[in-house]
């Protein structure tokens, strides 16, 4: 047995690895609810039961239409994507005027039914999805076994919010997308279709979480109340980074779960609540968040 | 309050009640009644969305179902104790969650209640999963005895009208009128001197007490304290109840609420049980798309507009 300082590195860097697959899936979450709020100034809260559907998604297309992981990972989030889009064209958009805080609560509405759907024709114990072939097994490390679909997780994770991350902050496109989060009416005198571009950032923040649901699916069980979980810490990973950038939405949902993997290794009891704890604190000490901007 | 004659008969259709209905289910309705009016201090009357209350609600239950099984108390000092528990922990929670504003404090305020979720689950004296059962309710001031369902009914009723009252006061002193400004115009009201978060701190208290006022009556009714009343879809029940009700109106969550509650009786017997949490998305969804001002809310345009 591998110890240093009487640390188990074994299962240091076990709950290490769990850490960072929680934190992948943190970071595609707070990473798709940061895109949404930079434009539309609203916090999506359909977004759990959004990476619930892609879970779904995945399986039913598996059991039903024979299609296998890997086209699921395209596919799913286009669709997912495109039910954004409905959404927010036929049920946000009409009240896009509104105090924001009844586009929270509509799409609270969507959550529930989503959830409640879900759960009334699937039961609320969970479904298990088989991790494809390609990525079965592992690799035996010096200090850990690493399974090859953790790794996967990780490097797709990354590769998505990177490349998310450079088309916002160093394309044209992304351009036009920070400029109409400063100034949409200006943008709109510009000849730049803005109500255009806001559904479809809509659609990329959804599909994100859909994508975040299929690579899910292997790994933890699909049920219906996967979404709602994880969603609330995603709301406090937001607190904690706030809305200000997106490499910061990122950083802080990579961070927080190697956190969280930490403290299932040292004080297993604390592991649910620790984020909300680290949430306390950056309230008390720098309230705008770490990567926040507003005062 | 002036007492009009509304109001009277509103009370006695109130005292006769029990001799119509199920008690257990008019106390159901009062207690989730109370449970939005204190809400709707919050976001109705501050312009502040908690997303977390249940946490109150469930902390209320909680601490009185714990003393009630635990010590000799008599059933309005451990009602008391509750209220004053959930109180501390509206102060704590107040003082953090203000800082934030909008979207942000609908956020700060469900994390910090998914943190008591947590701890009352893991917690050695709350029966983690099972919650506290068989909670006794005890002799009222030590000598009415309230498992008499209509003697229950009865101080329950003296319960809600306090609360009510409470708040009603509020809403209508110079402290309410500043807390209006606030919803109104913030910047305004700071530039005028108020200091702004102290004023919505002590409104988030006095929501978090009543509301653990609530709960302590709640666990009473139903002897039994559990994480239903803790987890986020009771936050989001009272949201709808306040929302459906008509937010920013005194008579909207009582309305609100005797409406859920009653859905909820209806669907839970017959084969639309699974339905509930379908419905109440889709109740959701057109409050916020085509009925904002709410059931009260709507009833009071119509009478402006013909009466007025």
């Amino acid at each position: 047995m591998a110890t240093f300082l009487g640390i188990n590195l074994f299962g240091l860097f076990g709950q290490l690895l769990v850490g960072l697959i929680n934190g992948s899936f943190y970071a595609l979450l707070s990473l798709g609810l940061a895109i949404i709020f930079g434009l539309l100034k609203i916090i999506n809260f359909a977004q759990g039961a959004i990476y619930m559907l892609g879970a779904f998604g995945a399986y039913l297309a598996l059991q039903y239409l024979g299609i296998g992981y890997w086209a699921a990972l395209i596919v799913v989030p286009l669709v997912v994507g495109l039910l954004g889009i409905l959404m927010e064209r036929f049920l946000i958009r009409p009240i896009a005027n509104e105090d924001h805080l009844y586009s929270l609560l509509l799409t609270f509405g969507v959550a529930l039914v989503l959830q409640g759907l879900f759960t009334h024709m699937f039961g609320s114990s969970g479904l298990s999805y088989a991790i494809p072939d390609a990525l079965k097994g592992g690799t035996k490390l010096p200090f850990m076994y690493l399974p090859n679909y953790r790794a996967w997780i990780i490097i797709a994770s990354l590769i998505v919010c990177v490349g998310t991350w450079w088309m916002i902050e160093k394309t044209k496109l992304g351009a036009y997308l920070r400029a109409g989060t400063e100034n949409p009416a200006l943008m709109q005198a510009f000849g730049i279709n803005v109500p255009l571009m806001v559904t479809l950032t809509f659609g990329f923040g959804v599909a994100l979480a859909g994508f975040a649901g299929v690579m899910a699916a292997p790994v933890y069980s699909v049920s219906p109340d996967m979404g709602s979980n994880i969603l609330i810490v995603v709301f406090a990973i937001v607190v904690i980074g706030g809305m200000g950038s997106i490499g910061g939405a990122i950083i802080t949902g990579l961070g927080m779960g190697i956190v969280e993997g930490l403290t299932k290794y040292f004080y297993p009891e604390a592991s649910n609540t620790v984020i909300f704890l680290v949430m306390v604190v950056v309230l008390l000490i720098k309230p705008a968040g770490l990567f926040g901007k507003e005062a | 309050m002036k007492i009009s004659k509304f109001n009277i008969v509103l009370l006695g259709l109130a005292l006769v009640a029990p001799f119509a209905f199920y008690p257990v289910l008019l106390m159901k309705v009062l207690c989730f009644a109370l449970f939005a009016c204190a809400f709707n201090l919050l976001l109705g009357f501050v312009g502040l969305l908690s997303f977390g209350h249940a946490v109150f609600l469930g902390t209320g239950g909680y601490v009185t179902g714990y003393l009630m099984m635990n010590t000799g108390l008599t059933p309005e000092l451990g009602i008391l104790a509750g209220t004053i528990a959930s109180g501390l922990l509206g102060a704590v929670y107040g003082k953090l969650s203000v800082k934030r504003e909008g979207i942000y404090f609908a956020m700060v305020t469900l994390a910090l209640a998914q943190l008591m979720f947590f701890v009352f689950l893991q917690a050695p004296f709350t029966g983690g999963e099972d919650g506290l059962q068989g909670i006794p309710r005890g002799h009222l001031f030590g000598f009415i005895d309230l498992s008499d369902n209509l003697n229950m009914y009865y101080f329950v009723l003296a319960i809600f009208l306090f609360g009510f009252w409470l708040i009603n006061r509020t809403v209508h002193s110079p402290f309410g009128q500043i807390l209006k400004a606030i919803r109104d115009n913030e910047p305004r009201a700071t530039s005028l001197g108020y200091n702004v978060n102290d004023y919505k701190w002590a409104a988030f208290v006095i929501s978090a007490a009543l509301a653990g006022l609530a709960g302590s009556t709640k666990t009473l009714v139903f002897q039994l304290a559990s994480l239903t009343d803790v987890h986020w879809h009771m936050s989001g029940e009272v949201v709808l109840m306040t929302l459906l009700g008509g937010m920013g109106t005194i008579f909207g969550p009582v309305v609100g609420a005797a409406v859920v509650v009653g859905i909820q009786n209806f669907l839970s017997g017959g084969e639309l049980g699974n339905y509930v949490h379908i419905i109440m998305g889709l109740i959701f969804i057109v409050c916020v798309l085509a009925f904002r001002s709410g059931i009260v809310g709507e009833i009071q345009k119509i009478v402006k507009r013909n009466f007025g």
